[in-house]
């Protein structure tokens, strides 16, 4: 993540230290030196977040990183990106709560990450990698859709993906003088007229106006940027809804019910904000049983419920506090489902039916 | 083909490190990997264990419910893992600390005494090394020849003298697994 941000023009590095992500701070912390960039290890949470803001408006591309119990402190912060328009990189990587909960590996964070934990009416991008690989690409487009929409990204990862290593293959840094030119940025206004960035819009009508805005930006992003993979899904009879290290583990538990010829498939949201509902309702003309697996007590599962508009039976099967089911325990919950449904019998019928066609 | 492993003991023992130097020799061989370790307040006599996947496809899920292979330094490791391993699969054991009884006989059992030939050796901190030369003439994943070419990229060997020795340390674990297999054929 640290090398892949550095490659994507990010100089400037604002963190406090919180396991699981003390390698990306550990990395920038030598990495920035060496491309003449700036890391300071804040005083705190709160002071990271508003120094991200500081370098956001003077133009630069900026990120922070933290765990849950840090991006919770950050939540003002991140309202306050999101009014004034600026873009940042947050990269979450979640461990388990609510509190000081523990270390562990977690997707707990879900709410507070797509809702925005702070305050007023505002989105962030939610971006989920599920790999080493992705964890790199989506660093480097978080970077873009920032400035693009100019508005704060959020990387959701988790514990596991916060240690695992893999292979990955770099992308070319980019030269920071081909990035776009930033028309708004506060540099100083020697020579040209003065601007201005603020969030305090007292007059109701002109905030009102303001939030609209805002809306518009979010349909945008909502139409261009909705990401997701689909796995295994042309013959599926039920598809298992989940995201980042919690799909990696359901393709291992799919790949094991295939072997019993259980027709099951992976819908994996690359964004969970702006979440894919439409692939999701569209899935409904075909299938009716969903199963979310999400490494928290419940919370993807919201807008799956809101995204099929009731018209296919959404199961969970939720695992908080830090636990990592293997791949066994989501294929036992997989056939549960599947034989609960009736989905065998039916193959077995449809089987019976070809044979005597 | 996919092999998953996990490799487990006392912090301090090297546990992480055998993982990380097979998924390294591993992906220089071409093949896709994950290395996934289990992390907490690690620390020296507390426990430490990691997976390892090699496949030539796509890693689907990085976190193993049956492993093929399971390297077991040290008795706790032994009574949380050894139920996992899948029939057929292989058990390393470290014979000169692990004692508990092994119920399966659907497994193979490799018993490597890493303390006495690590001190044979010259050098007690070698005993993960050894055990990784072990595993890989048990179950034959990887080649000496590629972990000995993937050692200097670790800090098993950045100094000429370290490197060679861990080389050698390669060596007399494979051999004490040649042994120990050939021991199990006849018995």
């Amino acid at each position: 993540m640290g090398e892949a941000a550095v490659r994507a023009g990010c100089r400037y590095y604002f963190g406090y230290p919180i396991t699981p992500q003390n390698e990306v701070p550990e990395y920038m912390s030598g990495r920035l030196l060496q491309v003449g960039g700036t890391f300071v290890q804040a005083e705190s949470e709160l002071a990271s977040i508003n120094m991200v803001i500081g370098a956001a408006m003077a133009g630069a591309r900026v990120m922070t990183s933290s765990s849950s119990p840090g991006v919770s402190l950050m939540q003002e912060g991140i309202s306050y990106l999101a009014g004034l328009e600026l873009p940042a990189v947050i990269a979450n990587v979640v461990r388990g709560g609510p509190g000081l909960g523990n270390i562990a590996p977690a997707q707990s964070d879900y709410f507070q990450a797509t809702r925005g934990g702070g305050h007023g009416d505002y989105r962030t991008i939610v971006l989920a990698p599920a790999s080493c690989q992705e964890l790199c690409d989506l660093t480097v487009k978080a970077f873009d859709l920032a400035d693009k929409y100019r508005n704060p990204v959020m990387i959701m990862g988790d514990g596991m993906m916060g240690q695992m290593m893999e292979p990955v293959e770099f992308p070319e840094a980019i030269d920071l003088a081909d990035l776009p030119a930033k028309d708004w940025t506060l540099t100083g206004a020697k020579g040209r007229p003065s601007r201005v960035i603020l969030s305090l819009l007292l007059n109701p009508k002109v905030l009102e106006d303001h939030n609209f805005k805002l809306v518009r930006k979010y349909d945008a992003v909502t139409r261009e940027e909705t990401d997701w993979e689909e796995y295994m899904l042309e013959d599926a009879r039920q598809v298992v809804v989940a995201y980042g290290t919690a799909a990696r583990i359901a393709k291992g538990a799919i790949k094991r019910v295939r072997e019993m010829g259980l027709k099951v498939g992976l819908l994996r949201p690359k964004t969970l904000w702006p979440f894919p509902d439409k692939p999701l309702k569209d899935l409904t003309r075909v299938v009716r049983q969903l199963l979310v697996f999400e490494m928290s007590a419940g919370q993807m599962v919201e807008d799956v419920r809101l995204a099929v508009e009731g018209q296919a039976q959404v199961h969970l099967y939720g695992r908080p506090g830090g636990v990592i089911p293997t791949p066994d325990e989501v294929a036992h919950q997989i056939s549960h489902y599947y034989y609960q449904a009736g989905l065998m019998d039916k193959d077995q019928q449809s089987g019976r039916l070809g044979g005597a066609a | 083909m996919t092999n998953k492993m996990i490799f487990a003991g006392f912090g301090g023992q090297g546990v992480l490190l055998m993982g990380f130097l097979t998924a390294l020799t591993a992906m220089r061989q071409g093949k896709n990997v994950t290395y996934l370790p289990a992390y907490g307040a690690e620390v020296r006599g507390g426990t430490a264990n990691c997976t390892v996947v090699i496949s030539d496809e796509e890693i689907a899920s990085p976190v193993a419910s049956n492993p093929d292979f399971v390297v077991v330094m040290n008795n706790p490791s032994l009574v949380r893992f050894a139920n996992m391993i899948a029939p057929g699969g292989t058990l390393l054991i470290n014979s000169s600390l692990v004692h508990g009884e092994i119920k399966r006989d659907d497994v193979t059992v490799v018993p490597v005494p890493l303390n006495e030939l690590a001190h044979e050796l010259g050098e007690d901190r070698s005993a993960n090394v050894i055990m990784v030369g072990a595993l890989a003439q048990a179950t034959g994943v990887l080649t000496i020849e590629a972990l000995k070419e993937a050692l200097a990229e670790t800090g098993l060997g950045k100094k000429p003298k370290v490197l060679e020795l861990n080389r050698r340390a390669l060596e007399v674990g494979a051999k004490s697994a040649r042994q120990a297999l050939a021991k199990e054929k006849s018995a």
